[in-house]
């Protein structure tokens, strides 16, 4: 078993407006190994495209952050921006949702990894460069004739796997891949995540994948973050957390899922809360069809269901915690409509 | 309060299109003005200096028989005539021309000549701009090619030189004066508006509400004209200050070549800074500096005016000032 | 290039070309109906009242305004396509040789004008849009906002107050000095071009200082839209996807901003820079009136006063070709810098 690659603690990332923060990211922790691939669930609006983008410490200006990442002992919070530029690309890579509109449609795809390369290997001859563009894009498919074309001249899954490509030209030791696959259709999906199983296999490159599809945490990760509200309510193997979940949330994701056996519609009732003022104590309290008490009163504490297996729920303790009468129901006239986050 | 389940036609045929007509009509203007209210930093200043000197402007054009010290064409006053070319002084602030007018008293009484023009040439080229448009845009087909067709070619046409030649050519049968000024300029707006419109309704046309009217039975002129219309003139204010803007510099340089209004029926500042050039050369710099900061000015004014406005509708480049937050040290545990 | 953009490139040229020819018919038959609505005829309207009627009627005859409308208008036609556009009817000179005598000082006021214009405009708007919110954006914008309200005719009569009377550096007048004028031996009517033909040096240096004042003053107010344009591209492009994609490879901001924001912002400018052209020609006949520049703006201005519409309306179908031409001519470029546009 190796070492965590990315250890992440107690992360924070609000956004900045003209009244309070939007809480994007609040209190998350976990860690990748290398040759791991971690997957990250939440409904939008929850904060994931921001995770993605703190460890790469690409948010906007107003924009802060609080907490540690830590890769190869480094604080990238605490890090310089200039030495954080320094990592993506050689240590760190991400690829976004959106593959169309993610080329500079004036510059052909050799001028692109040209670029990436010299940016942070500048000595290295021209030809070695295009030598090493031609792997990458040979490991993703793209013949090498196509290779001084421009990004109009090829589909959206072509270009998804480009992108590909230009993120792991200088072979990062971690990758976020956010919502990778969720703009292409599902045979392409398909061979996405088939060249991001590779990874796994053949390179060793810790993974994040951040996605709100199930079936693809199930089909591609080892093990599954949930994430709700800027938090992680649960995390553990994808196998363990899917066939005994121990988050209500979890659980009702799951039995939100269609498949040719549905016959009924299920919901969560709700709609996703605002992150500017998110729900008190477990964000989830106002949807939550086990809610008791103590859920609307006391921050949950992280408690272990199995080995691995964490999750933030007063339902599974600890019992101590709970003052008495805690435990009660939590009496509600109607499920709460949230504001819009 | 009507029931939207009501049959329509039946009992009380207005019910349901009249909540969604004041619906969406309200909502346009409630958002406009909402939007200019809450508006922060410089584009707000640039809306409010530009505002300012639109309404200084007018109140010269409006209250000029009250304000000016002179009429345009006075070169004499209670019996006392007035120097030629005199330097500004505390009878003439702004001094006299060659033909003994005091050029103060001018300046006042053109901006009334502005502002008529500026009035009549945007109503004009909105009144057929804006209306082509829509129909354009919401009907499609040949009707529209043609007509953007014709538009474009109109467009790509040098607009002063359009002007020089209506103008011109109106001036033998109508004689100059202000509708020959202001027509000469509509004509070359109209393509701005019939663009700007037509693309918005295009965008809006397939928009779920008008599919909506269109399943209850409404009239395609009803559609136009109280859901797409309200909708689509949020851009029009921005092309006709713009437009208010390029017409004071058309009404200028026809009036500076000549094709303007004759001095006798009113002021025009365009043909007094023609007349200053030849003052230059003789050092004379009031004759013409005056006239041409006016001319300045109130173009700025309206420009300002359609900036600020673009800059606080125009969602792709509304900036709000956000401040980088606070991130306490340990999250609040336990209560709330 | 590959050989499949060449073969598009061309495909695009040809199909570009063969749109022109609409555009033309339209531009023309406007110009036929302006030139016909008014004055009746132009013959009459010249010389109604100065000459007998039966003159008049003579000349109607032999340039063929008696016949039926729709004769007229297909002959009118015939006659532009192929640049056979009458004489004058106050001097008699062909309009032709009108065009080409006076044409040439246009085009070199013209393009000189776009140039400035062109520098002016997008390095401010560059600035303005990369620091936004600075003092050099808000400052940059109302440059631009207010050198565009400065009517060509007034900054002309700023410069000839600054120049001509208290610091006499720059002439403001003419295109050359009377000197170089009468002794200039002229190959293509491009001053600057036939001055370098002759080895004159002084000669050649006269000319341009000649020229600075107006295309600076043309120039500087067309700036002003540029600049704006510019500047709400850079705004748009900086936020741009591949932007943020390529910041997230690790990629220097400098190279980003240049390589990557300021090229993309730009390539819109072209086509409206383009459009600038059509506004470049009518501030043209401004500028040839305020510094007395020989040019057929000045042309068409005399041609009207004297009421000579055949001349005029000779001038104005010269125009209206010329903006196609330069319309059809700004695409051709649009197409071969930015390679989505051959592909549509």
């Amino acid at each position: 078993m190796s070492d965590a690659v990315l250890d992440v603690r107690n992360l924070r990332a609000w956004y900045g407006t003209e009244g309070d923060p939007v809480r994007a990211v609040d209190g998350i922790s976990f860690e990748i190994r290398s040759g791991e691939t971690l997957g990250l669930v939440g409904e939008s609006g929850c904060g994931k495209s921001t995770l993605g983008r703190t460890i790469l410490g690409l948010l906007p200006e107003g924009a802060a952050t609080a907490g540690e990442i830590r890769y190869r002992d480094r604080n990238l919070v605490t890090a310089t921006p200039k030495e954080v530029r320094a990592m993506r690309g050689p240590e760190l890579g991400l690829i976004f949702q959106e593959p169309m509109t993610r080329l500079d449609p004036l510059v052909t795809i050799e001028s692109h990894f040209i670029e990436t390369l010299k940016a942070h290997e500048p000595d290295v001859k021209e030809k070695e460069m295009r030598r090493r563009s031609l792997d990458a894009l040979g490991a993703m498919g793209i013949p090498p004739t196509r290779f001084k074309q421009y990004p109009h001249e090829f589909s959206g899954g072509m270009r998804q796997r480009i992108m590909i490509a230009l993120a792991l030209v200088l072979n990062p030791k971690v990758l976020v891949a956010d919502e990778p696959t969720t703009a292409l259709d599902v045979i392409v999906e398909g061979q996405i995540l088939e060249i991001l199983a590779d990874l796994r296999r053949n390179f060793d490159t810790a993974l994040l994948l951040i996605t709100h599809n199930l079936g693809i945490v199930a089909e591609a990760c080892d093990r599954v973050a949930v994430m709700y509200a800027g938090r992680i309510v649960e995390q553990g193997d994808a196998r363990e957390v899917f066939a005994e979940p121990a988050h209500p949330y979890t659980r009702a994701l799951l039995d939100s899922i269609i498949s040719l056996a549905t016959t009924d519609l299920k919901y969560i009732p709700g709609a996703p809360p605002s992150l500017i003022h998110p729900p008190p104590a477990c964000r989830f309290h106002p949807r939550c069809p086990n809610a008791m008490r103590v859920c609307s009163t006391k921050d949950p504490v992280q408690v272990a269901v199995a080995e691995g297996h964490v999750t933030e729920c007063w339902l599974h303790g600890p019992e101590d915690q709970i003052p008495d009468g805690g435990e009660q129901p939590l009496e509600r006239d109607e499920i709460a409509v949230a504001e819009e986050a | 309060m009507s029931s939207i389940g009501e049959i329509p036609g039946s009992a009380a045929p207005q019910s349901p299109e009249a909540e969604i007509k004041n619906e969406q009509r309200a909502a346009g203007v409630r958002r406009l003005i909402g939007q200019i209210r809450t508006a922060r930093g410089v584009p707000k200043w640039i809306l409010y200096t530009g505002v300012g000197i639109v309404l200084f402007f007018l109140i010269l054009a409006i209250f000029a028989p009250l304000i000016a010290p002179y009429g345009f064409a006075d070169s004499s006053s209670g019996g006392v005539d007035f120097p030629k070319q005199a330097a500004p002084s505390s009878e003439h602030l702004f001094g006299t021309t060659v033909q003994s007018t005091d050029v103060l008293s001018r300046i006042i009484w053109g901006a009334r000549t502005e502002i008529e023009v500026v009035i009549v040439a945007v109503f004009f080229s909105l009144s057929v701009g804006v209306p082509l448009g829509l129909l354009s845009g919401y009907v499609g087909g040949k009707l529209d090619r043609g007509l953007v067709l014709v538009m474009d070619a109109l467009f790509a046409f040098p607009y002063l030189l359009l002007a020089i030649v209506i103008a011109f050519l109106l001036s033998d049968k109508l004689g100059q004066g202000i509708i020959t000024a202001a027509l000469a300029i509509t004509i070359v707006y109209i393509p701005q508006y019939f663009r700007v419109v037509r693309n918005h309704v295009i965008s809006v046309r397939e928009e779920p509400y008008v599919e909506a009217a269109r399943a209850l039975g409404a009239k395609r002129r009803t559609i136009i004209g109280r859901y797409v219309f309200f909708n689509v003139i949020q851009n029009v204010p921005v092309v006709a200050t713009l437009n208010a803007a390029d017409a004071i510099l058309t009404l200028a340089a026809l009036g500076f070549l000549g094709y303007g209004l004759q001095p006798t029926q009113a002021a025009e500042w365009g043909y007094d800074v023609q007349r200053a050039i030849s003052d230059a050369g003789a050092g004379i710099w009031w004759t013409g500096l005056f006239p041409g900061l006016a001319i300045v000015l109130l173009v700025t004014g309206f420009t300002l005016v359609g900036e600020g406005l673009n800059d606080i509708l125009n969602p792709l480049i509304r900036y709000r000032r956000v401040r980088k937050p606070e991130i306490p040290a340990e999250p609040a545990e336990g209560e709330k | 290039m590959t050989r499949a953009h060449e073969t598009s490139l061309r495909t695009y040229i040809l199909t570009r070309i063969a749109l022109a020819v609409p555009t033309v018919l339209i531009l023309l038959t406007m110009v036929f109906l302006l030139m016909r609505v008014a004055p009746g005829n132009p013959i009459q309207a010249a010389l109604g009242g100065h000459v007998p009627q039966a003159q008049i009627q003579k000349r109607e005859h032999r340039a063929g305004y008696d016949r039926p409308i729709l004769t007229q208008y297909v002959d009118y036609l015939k006659d532009a396509f192929t640049l056979d556009l009458g004489n004058s009817l106050t001097d008699h000179t062909p309009v032709t040789t009108i065009i080409t005598d006076n044409g040439a000082a246009t085009v070199e006021l013209t393009v000189a004008a776009f140039s400035v214009a062109l520098v002016v405009g997008i390095s401010i708007g560059l600035v303005a849009g990369r620091w936004r919110d600075t003092p050099w954006d808000v400052g940059g914008r109302m440059f631009g906002i207010v050198i565009y309200a400065a009517p060509v005719f007034f900054l002309g009569f700023l410069a000839q107050l600054i120049f001509a009377d208290l610091l006499g550096w720059l002439p403001v007048s003419g295109r050359a000095s009377p000197e170089v004028t009468a002794t200039l031996s002229q190959h293509t009517h491009f001053f600057l071009i036939d001055t370098l033909i002759n080895g004159d040096f002084n000669a050649f240096w006269d000319c341009v200082l000649h020229l600075i004042l107006p295309a600076v003053t043309l120039g500087l107010v067309t700036s002003g839209v540029l600049i704006r344009l510019v500047r709400v591209n850079l705004m748009q492009t900086m936020k741009g996807d591949y932007v943020e994609a390529a910041r997230a490879r690790g990629v220097g901001e400098r190279r980003v901003v240049i390589h990557h924001a300021f090229r993309n912002a730009l390539v819109p400018v072209i086509t409206v820079a383009g459009l600038q052209l059509a506004l470049l020609l009518g501030g043209a006949i401004l500028t040839e009136e305020t510094f007395n520049w020989p040019g057929i703006g000045a042309q068409l201005v005399r041609y009207l006063n004297e009421r000579d519409y055949i001349a005029v309306q000779g001038i104005i179908t010269v125009f209206a070709l010329a903006v196609v031409a330069v319309s059809v001519l700004i695409d051709l470029i649009n197409a071969f810098i930015d390679p989505r546009v051959r592909y549509s």
